[in-house]
């Protein structure tokens, strides 16, 4: 166990990985799967795999909002972009996701005005300080990143900024989980819940889980010792034939979430009927959209979006690794096709998926050898 | 990216009340706190960071543990990135209509 020694409390980790084995004793195999793309980073980092009794399964969930984007949508963003007064911004994570027409780097590299921002408000800043452009702001992710995105739009609007929109793609958590326990090739016993969606949505809405699926629900820390002891509190409740919410992770989330965050989102956004998502097709009521007071700001309503839909590469299987249903070493392009240097899909991408978080822990060295140098 | 980056507020400012500086491991920047409306924080509070806006107060144990957490994630350096990259500016008076 080579992290023990890096962090403090070895003998904490010790004696919890000892429970793990403990309560785990016994034929029963236990399938748990990890919603949040942090945690399927955390778990390939730490090892957490290698000291977990072979009886119970971690699986990764669609917690990559990255990777849970349909390549279309890629496509229809950089297209809204094409007008050369347009400036393209998107976080980091988002420049090399390859779309049918290429990555947002690769339209940079042709001409388009393409930048990154790490925050909307820099987007926003953008807008203020280049006033005869159009500053048209690719938003994604989960509940973490929504509200922010919908702060800066009322911001926007207080200040009378108007050569400013989003291109929203926001998407929710809990329809992703409902759609993956609905699909008839998952067997799930327990949830890993969602570190720092749940700082802004609270636990409440995972309590259906428990209740209705009777699946116990762990929120859970980002240090091997939260994940460790998430596994344990799991662990108890599936011994003693419970299912109920917990909160592993008190020290950040509050069980009511932010009630500003909260509100800021209601203000701006409301729910699409449906959504498109990569590997779990479509989902209704899963991603938001600028209500209708913020028009202004919507980048589909200011722009014709061509509506792309893009299906994956034939032989790229994101969809079934995305659900859990395959591994990434199990689909036929991982480490020759597709790998962090050529990605095929966005699953090799972003630092959250869980193709480029298995290749960069387990493959790297195999790699490296193999790599040829010019003469 | 799911992960919260932390920061210590060191000022706020009068008048713009959304508005803090906060540092990152040596790293200054501004970021909005409308998200903490609630419960606002005062200089020398924790906050957690995500994409220039902070979630979420928290104790400065905890902070230093997310700090590592974070670093031995090998995201260290793509935090620091992430908080060189901000760019809100000190707040400008508003200009007489």
């Amino acid at each position: 166990m080579k992290f023990v020694d890096e962090f403090r409390d070895p003998e904490v980790i010790n004696t919890t990985a000892d429970e793990i084995r403990r309560l785990a004793e016994g034929s029963r195999h236990y399938r748990m799967m990890e919603v949040c793309g942090g945690h399927t980073h955390a778990i390939y980092r730490f090892g957490l795999k290698d000291i977990l009794p072979d009886n119970i399964e971690l699986i990764h969930g669609p917690g990559c909002p990255v990777c849970v984007l349909p390549m279309g949508r890629i496509d229809d963003g950089l297209a809204l972009a094409t007008d050369p007064n347009v400036i393209f911004t998107a976080f980091g994570d988002m420049m090399r996701v390859p779309g049918m027409t290429g990555s947002p780097l690769e339209h940079k590299a042709r001409g388009m005005d393409v930048r990154i921002v790490y925050s909307p408000a820099d987007a926003l800043k953008l807008a203020k300080a280049n006033p005869e452009k159009h500053v048209m702001f690719f938003a994604i992710g989960f509940e973490t990143t929504a509200p922010s995105t919908a702060l800066t739009i009322m911001r926007a609007r207080a200040e009378g900024i108007h050569n400013f929109s989003v291109f929203c793609n926001h998407v929710t958590i809990i329809p992703a989980i409902r759609a993956i326990l609905d699909s008839p090739d998952m067997r799930l016993d327990a949830f890993i819940g969602p570190g720092h969606v749940s700082t802004v949505i609270g636990c409440r809405p995972y309590e259906w889980i428990a209740a209705n699926e009777h699946k116990p629900i762990v929120v859970s820390g980002f240090e091997p010792l939260d994940m460790l002891q998430s596994i344990v509190m799991l662990l108890r409740q599936l011994k003693a034939g419970e299912a109920k919410v917990e909160n592993q992770y008190k020290r950040v989330v509050p069980w009511e979430g932010n009630p500003a965050a909260l509100k800021a989102m209601n203000e701006v956004f409301q729910l699409r009927p449906y959504f498109e998502w990569r590997g779990l097709g479509f989902i209704s009521q899963s991603a938001l959209r600028l209500r209708d007071s913020y028009a202004e700001f919507d980048a589909e309503r200011r722009f014709d979006v061509p509506g792309v839909r893009v299906t994956d590469p034939k032989a790229a299987q994101c969809g079934e690794v995305l659900k859990g249903v395959l591994k990434p070493a199990q689909c036929k392009l991982f480490g020759k096709e597709c790998t962090p240097e050529h990605p095929v899909g966005a699953l090799m991408v972003s630092s959250e998926g869980s193709c480029a978080a298995y290749f960069n822990y387990e493959h790297r060295k195999a790699m490296a050898s193999s790599l040829a140098w010019p003469a | 990216m799911c992960l919260a980056i932390p920061g210590k507020v060191l000022e706020l400012f009068p008048g713009f009340p959304y508005l803090a500086t906060v540092e990152v491991g040596g790293v200054r920047r501004k970021v909005d706190l409308g998200l903490l409306e609630n419960d606002m924080p005062e200089a020398g509070d924790w906050v957690l960071i995500h994409v220039g806006f902070a979630m979420s107060k928290i104790s400065e144990t905890d902070a230093l543990d997310q700090m590592q957490t974070l670093i031995m994630l090998g995201e260290g350096e793509q935090a620091l990135q992430e908080v060189r990259g901000y760019g809100l500016e000190d707040p400008e008076p508003p200009k007489p209509s």
